[in-house]
């Protein structure tokens, strides 16, 4: 409703200023300009796909075909050896299994705790709102590395070093996407929930039946986006696993590269298209929710 | 429940006569209670109009004290604290307690095994500062950290200019961009450290493209800290990129096309319209941008593990070192609390200096 509205009123706009517009650009801009946008264009493509090229190709290239000089740009013998290699070096079936699970479980806690908290914030009235809304947005500046070892300490107090719990439970809190949430449920329309009060909906029902329907599209938005940063995580599943068997695949790839002592790149390019390929895929697919998220987050 | 229960009449024969109706809409919401306000206050015709006022204020307070009311807000207060609990319990355990008893531990010693850390004062600190090579660290931090959030940001604003042409090609431009951003820094680490290889890597191709030979990036103790800073650099810039490039096409088309008609383009454009435009997002970035360099890891953790000697070492990768490969919990929880306060001073200066700066468009 909303976002047709806005784009009618930039689609009168933009018809009001078309032929200001006209003169503004277009003939303006001089042929070698034009150009000279076009290299750079290029140049920032070639600075971004080059690299992700060289990865792919690699780890599909023979071993000769890595060490030779001049480099090799296209694989003329494609095979899947370095692939094969990786996954019998290392176990990434079960650093897939343990990157899915702790995914998929801290995204759905962390998107349900933003769920209440941001339904609170927009549509439940409390006194000290503000103070606890700016408890929960300056938790964003406490880097992780301070709390780091304070929280090592915890889950180690708990029992959970080396458990799924321990793994997912000290990151389930949620600021970003909670912030991402309650922009989006401040834009819902207030008659639409008074009028479910009236007929007699409680505060759950209205949550269930009016607010999370109306902003699924940022729910999802938020869940791409903290889904990315579980699969991502680093330092912590680093110090909270101790064995081969409950790491994720980014300390996998740690482990696949000591075992393969940094040198047979054919295989590390392998276990690196493992790691990176579940995120490639979700980012093209995903792709103008994940950057319309981050933006929204970064514009306000 | 108790709300039905508790009704006592007394307080309503206590209500002035004209606030019975609005009382009997209190029951059922303050949102009818607002409506019926506003239509009755004209319609209370049997008083004088000084006395109607009265009335009027009478019934607010009245019914800002009813129990009814104060019963609704209680019931809203907790409501909102259960809504909110999860999330907050979750935020004061595992970031603001940890983040004050880490202070705490930053005075102590203690390596994971004994009972109890053992209180030292300020020795942590006093050894940490006269450590040369604690100064390394901080110095590498200070780099690390410069570089990545200027570089980032020039280079953004240049290429999200660029992209916000609209020529043939941006479109994948940006979508090559921002991939990056999405992989792990794990495998951005390992893909570089790939890149960096002197004898099979990209590196040796650009050098030889000048007749010069590739230095050994990461094993050698004046590159290394370049190497993470621009692998790092690399992953944030596409971020950086469609961020800027996100919010010039957000920018008032109106004034820019002011300017057009004047004459003022390419450079003169930049430098006057989009740069102080821009400020507002250039200040955001500039602070996520020094809160994520300074907590870069998995990129130094693949590619350089802090070394050669320290030469790469930055603050978050000393931390992890001290508390979890020396097992030096006092020294670690120190250098993670200097961490903290200059993080937390960096970002005072900059949201002092933005307030100054930054030109905020309504």
């Amino acid at each position: 409703m909303s976002t047709h509205a806005t784009t009618n009123s930039s689609e009168i706009r933009d018809t009001a200023d078309a032929p200001l517009r006209r003169r503004a650009r277009g003939p303006r801009r001089p042929a070698w300009r034009t150009a000279l946008f076009m290299v750079g264009i290029i140049g920032i493509i070639a600075m971004f796909f080059v690299p992700l090229y060289w990865l792919f190709s690699s780890a599909f290239k023979p071993q000769d075909a890595i060490y030779t000089w001049p480099l090799q740009w296209i694989p003329t013998e494609p095979t899947l050896a370095n692939f094969a290699e990786a996954w019998s070096t290392a176990p990434f079936d079960r650093f897939y299994l343990n990157s899915i699970i702790t995914t998929v479980v801290g995204t759905g806690l962390e998107i349900l705790l933003a769920i209440l908290c941001a339904y609170a914030f927009a549509f439940v009235e409390f006194r000290f709102k503000r103070i606890v809304f700016v408890l929960i947005i300056a938790s964003m500046m406490l880097p992780g590395h301070v709390t780091l070892i304070v929280n090592y300490i915890t889950v180690a107090n708990l029992g959970w070093l080396n458990t799924y719990q321990g793994l997912i439970l000290p990151g389930i809190a949620s600021a970003f996407a909670m912030f991402l949430l309650l922009q989006h449920m401040r834009t819902i329309d207030v008659d639409i929930m008074k009028a479910a009060e009236i007929d007699g909906a409680g505060h759950l029902r209205r949550m269930m039946t009016i607010a999370v329907p109306l902003s699924s599209p940022m729910i999802l938005t938020a869940g791409l986006i903290v889904m990315a940063g579980k699969w991502n995580e680093y330092v912590w599943p680093l110090i909270v696993t101790s064995t081969t068997d409950m790491r994720t695949l980014p300390i996998g790839l740690l482990f696949l590269c000591s075992q393969e002592g940094y040198s047979n790149w054919g295989a590390i390019m392998a276990g690196t298209v493992f790691v990176s390929l579940p995120m490639l895929v979700l980012f093209f697919l995903g792709q103008k929710r994940i950057i319309g998220g981050l933006a929204a987050g970064a514009l306000k | 429940m108790t709300t039905s229960t508790r009704r006592s009449p007394s307080s309503r024969t206590a209500a002035p006569s004209g606030a019975r109706p609005t009382d009997a809409a209190n029951g059922l919401s303050t949102a009818a209670v607002h409506g019926a306000n506003s239509t009755e206050a004209p319609g209370s015709t049997g008083h004088p109009p000084h006395r109607g006022n009265d009335a009027i204020r009478a019934r607010t307070e009245q019914r800002r004290r009813s129990p009814q009311r104060r019963r609704r807000t209680r019931r809203d207060a907790a409501l909102f604290l259960a809504l909110v609990a999860p999330n907050l319990v979750a935020i004061l355990v595992f970031s603001y307690y940890p983040s004050l008893y880490n202070i705490g531990l930053s005075f102590t010693e203690w390596d994971f095994v004994e009972p109890t850390p053992e209180w030292v004062g300020l020795e942590n600190y006093q050894d940490l500062f006269t450590d040369p090579a604690f100064g390394q660290v901080l110095l590498n931090t200070l780099i690390f950290t410069g570089v990545s959030v200027v570089g980032s940001i020039i280079g953004g604003i240049l290429l999200g200019s660029l992209l916000a042409t609209k020529l043939p090609l941006t479109g994948f431009a940006q979508t090559m961009a921002f991939a990056p951003h999405m992989l792990p820094g794990a495998a951005v680490g390992t893909l570089w450290l790939f890149i960096f290889d002197p004898n099979y890597g990209l590196s040796r191709w650009l050098f030889s493209l000048v007749g010069a030979s590739s230095p050994a990036w990461t094993t050698t103790s004046d590159w290394s800290l370049w190497a993470i800073t621009i692998a790092y650099t690399w992953q944030r810039l596409g971020f950086v990129t469609v961020i800027c490039y996100t919010a010039i096409l957000d920018l008032p088309r109106d004034i820019y096309e002011a300017a057009a008609l004047d004459g003022a383009h390419g450079w003169t454009l930049l430098r006057h319209m989009t740069l102080p435009l821009l400020s507002p997002i250039t200040f955001f970035l500039s602070i996520t941008g020094v809160i994520s360099a300074a907590q870069a890891f998995d990129i130094i953790s693949i590619m350089t593990g802090g070394g050669p000697g320290n030469s790469s070492s930055t603050l978050s990768w000393m931390v992890y070192e001290e508390a979890f490969q020396k097992f030096d919990i006092g020294s670690a929880s120190a250098a993670a609390t200097i961490l903290l306060v200059i993080l937390l001073i960096l970002t005072f200066v900059q949201v002092r200096v933005g307030e100054k700066k930054v030109n905020y468009d309504s």
